[in-house]
């Protein structure tokens, strides 16, 4: 079996120039840094708050917050790293406002059920995202990631969506490597055992995969 | 090995980041259970999916209206605060 490649982060070569004028005033230059990462910005913070209207604020707020603090910014992580690392907080500080009643920390030990082996498990389509239209597919893994605890899904999409590396993501999330590592295997099981019942062979469900929507919530 | 310590070991396998032998004890593993087969290949294919799905894709209209946003404030502070833009 393959392993998976991610598409890690690369630096480009002009960044360290940009950064530097950047920290100099000159704007143009922060806006090419903009230009290059408010994509993976905006979709790291709609994967946190779930929240279309917060995802545009954080997108706002973790640039302008970079721009003011760039002189404080040393070059030793990747530049991308270092705005992720604001991106993250920013997204977090968002959804502990919308959810004041639920403690929302990267640190929380998070107990799941899902630490014993899966049992009985049913095999996948070969190629089971196609069963569904793009709306009904976005519909469903939106909704499954949605129901997993913040700290894993935050997790999930640094390493697994973004393609940043386990050692970055560790950088960008203040944690450790072995907390990342935990992290991200609970959170890709938990999001398998939860698409199962979508994606599961017609031939092992009494013919048919099971096409509800609701209820995928924890 | 047993089928927990498979999965103990199923991140590091999917991101092929191991020893050698480590990862013939895996696919020994792999070979004959057909549960964690199905379990780490199923897990492969989450990853894929979500990688694959553009979700939350940032629409270009709404793209351009937080850059320029953006831009603006940056000019306005670099103004305000020159030392410190």
């Amino acid at each position: 079996m393959s392993t998976i490649q991610t598409k890690v982060g690369e630096q480009v070569p002009d960044e360290i120039a940009l950064v530097q004028a950047a920290k100099e005033g000159d704007v143009e230059a922060f806006e090419q840094l903009v230009k290059r990462y408010d994509r993976n910005v905006f979709r790291i913070a709609q994967h946190i708050t779930q929240n279309r209207e917060d995802a545009e604020d954080v997108v706002q707020d973790a640039f302008l917050k970079a721009y003011g603090n760039l002189k404080q910014f040393q070059g030793q992580s990747k530049f991308y790293t270092w705005l992720v690392r604001i991106a993250v907080n920013e997204a977090l500080m968002k959804l502990r406002r919308r959810r004041p009643e639920r403690t929302v920390s990267l640190d929380e030990e998070v107990k799941t059920e899902d630490d014993s082996v899966p049992r009985e498990v049913a095999d996948w389509s070969p190629n089971p995202e196609q069963q569904y239209s793009q709306a009904e597919l976005r519909d469903i893994l939106s909704r499954t990631i949605q129901g997993l605890p913040p700290s894993f899904r935050t997790v999930f999409v640094l390493r697994d969506v973004e393609g940043l590396s386990t050692e970055e993501t560790a950088d960008a999330l203040e944690l450790s490597v072995p907390a990342v590592k935990s992290r991200l295997l609970r959170a890709r099981l938990q999001l398998r055992e939860r698409l199962n019942r979508f994606f599961q062979r017609r031939d092992s469900n009494d013919g048919q995969p099971n096409r509800e929507h609701g209820d995928v919530e924890q | 090995m047993k089928c927990s310590e498979f999965l103990e070991e199923l991140t590091n396998y999917l991101d092929g980041v191991m020893d050698d032998r480590t990862r013939a004890e895996l696919e020994d593993h792999l070979s004959w259970c057909h549960n964690c087969y199905v379990v780490c290949d199923t897990t492969k294919k989450t990853i894929e999916i979500y990688r694959d799905s553009q979700l939350y894709e940032l629409p270009e209209d709404l793209r351009e209206r937080l850059r320029s946003a953006i831009v603006s404030k940056c000019h306005a502070r670099k103004k305000s605060n020159p030392e410190n833009a």
